[in-house]
């Protein structure tokens, strides 16, 4: 089991508008393996493909060239199979659902019972610490409890893995830092494999087991730091010298990246 | 709660005294004949007089605007969502549509009362629907197309198909565009009814009430028609923003909470 990777990408190369002229290639020649209950983040400067090679994971795009596999079967069986949930950028909660409906929407569409809905919708705003919210309306929440919906919602029905772009973007700093500590929480208790974009090197470096950095125009990897900071990792380990290190390394990194775009 | 509800309306309340009591003092002030501008309080007078056979003549009308409505708004959801169900075909259609809906229906209003008989008031349901058909047909489209992108990708991560997305997102996100045509569709069906009537029909219809009184110089009378015609209309429209308020009360909940 654990020698089949959760996501595999073999010779990925992403091009937008082929043969026009506006012509963009936005990934060349990835190739990347990402292991069961791996968390890792896909980071670098905006334009540098992180969101298409996760949309590419989640079969919402296709490769033009190269093989995308989830839990080794195409990225198209995986989606149709339901191998992975997704939190987007935006929390994305139908507001004509109350926080408990918004949970159950995946599990409306793969046919589950009506009980085990609601128990799971319980189980997962729990996790989520959003017990009591059952009926409120999206819009009455903040937008951290927000984002805490849609992450309960992508869990719902227990995917492996679980692909996150951005998702903690548009929240204010204090927010981000509490839901940063949930998130490594609710990774833990469920075991399953997460896939994270993000455009904070600190974040990455705080999460990971691996962060992925990549340089745009095309888009390729350019350099992957495994984070072997000890986990569970508690909110001091910012402080450690070590977690400085990865975090300047990887900010040095980055900064080489963008002078070569400048040129 | 009720004080704020006055201080909503207040001045709307104060704009419509004022612009009464003004009209009332312009008439005698300057002496405006009656055929020209009856004063409120001589409308009000005749009003409450001839209150009985106002609404007999009211209520034949209003029910070709509610035919008319119920079947040009049927109409135009269907239409809507069988188009809706191909994006393709929408796209093509839409344009029409819209070049339709700027068509002035009324003009053959002459035409649909000779066709049905003038007397008929099917010739006026077909006008009103006709009228009211385009811009619910327009609006429902939009509701069923703008959707969310992301509210998209997410039924698609969920491999949901598309009368999965048609039920579950495309529907309730047009139930506002939908409530919103209606309250046009009401103000329309009105108009396209009363309007319609002033190419002949029965004699107990508003329209043919009102061209008949007028060209006998009797202009209370067909002002009181009016009022009718005003009281219907707004009727109408408060029907529709209570039965709106009761199907889509996060729509009005959540507009509620942004304003704060």
């Amino acid at each position: 089991m654990t020698n089949t990777p959760t996501v595999s990408l073999k010779n990925v190369t992403k091009i937008f508008n082929p043969g026009q002229p506006n012509e963009v290639t936005a990934l060349k020649n990835i190739n990347l393996d990402i292991w069961p209950h791996e968390f890792v983040s896909l980071v670098g400067p905006s334009g540098c493909g992180k969101s298409t090679l996760l949309r590419l994971i989640a079969d919402l795009t296709q490769p033009t060239e190269g093989t995308v596999q989830v839990n080794g079967k195409s990225a198209y069986r995986a989606r149709i199979e339901q191998d992975y949930g997704i939190v987007f950028q935006s929390p994305t909660l139908y507001e004509w659902r109350t926080v408990a409906k918004n949970v159950e929407l995946p599990l409306e569409l793969m046919k589950y019972g009506r009980a085990e809905r609601r128990e799971r919708a319980r189980k997962m705003l729990q996790l989520v610490e959003l017990e009591g919210f059952e009926n409120h309306h999206p819009w009455q929440l903040s937008g951290g409890m927000q984002q805490r919906v849609s992450i309960a919602r992508a869990l719902a029905f227990d995917p492996a893995l679980l692909l996150m772009d951005e998702p903690f973007g548009a929240l204010d700093e204090m927010t981000r830092e509490r839901m940063n500590l949930e998130l490594q929480n609710i990774w833990d208790r469920t075991g399953a494999t997460i896939v994270f974009v993000t455009h904070s090197i600190p974040e990455a470096v705080f999460l990971s087991n691996r962060v992925v950095m990549l340089s745009p125009r095309p888009g390729c990897i350019a350099e992957i730091v495994d984070i072997d900071l000890p986990m569970p990792r508690a909110w001091e380990v910012r402080e450690d010298p070590h977690y400085f290190e990865l975090v300047n390394h990887l900010r040095d990194t980055l900064r080489e990246i963008e002078g070569g775009m400048r040129e | 709660m009720s004080r704020t509800v006055w201080r909503e309306y207040m001045p709307a309340i104060v704009v419509a005294v004022a612009a009464l009591v003004l009209w009332e003092a312009a008439v005698r002030g300057f002496q405006i004949e009656r055929f020209l501008l009856p004063a409120p309080s001589a409308i009000v007078t005749n009003f409450i007089e001839n209150f009985e056979r106002l609404v007999h003549i009211g209520w034949f009308t209003t029910k070709e605007a509610l035919g008319g409505f119920f079947i040009g708004c049927s109409l135009g959801i269907l239409a809507a969502f069988i188009t809706a169900r191909w994006v393709a075909v929408n796209e093509a259609i839409l344009p029409f549509a819209i070049a339709a809906n700027s068509v002035p229906i009324l003009a053959f209003a002459p035409i649909v009362n000779n066709w049905f008989g003038v007397d008929n008031p099917l010739s006026k349901m077909i006008i009103v629907a006709v009228i009211v058909f385009f811009p619910v047909m327009i609006n429902t489209i939009r509701g069923l197309t703008l959707v969310d992108k992301n509210a998209l990708e997410l039924m698609h991560s969920y491999a949901a198909s598309e009368v999965e997305i048609l039920w579950k997102l495309r529907t309730p996100n047009a139930l506002p565009y939908i409530f919103n045509a209606f309250k046009i569709a009401a103000a329309l069906s009105m108009i396209g009814a009363v309007v319609s009537e002033y190419f002949g029909g029965n004699r107990s219809a508003l329209g043919v009430f009102i061209t008949q009184e007028a060209a006998l110089f009797r202009f209370e009378n067909a002002w009181s028609a009016i009022i009718i015609a005003c009281i219907v209309g707004i009727t109408f429209y408060l029907i529709i923003v209570a039965v709106e308020r009761a199907v889509i009360p996060w729509y009005f909940e959540q507009r509620k909470a942004e304003r704060h």
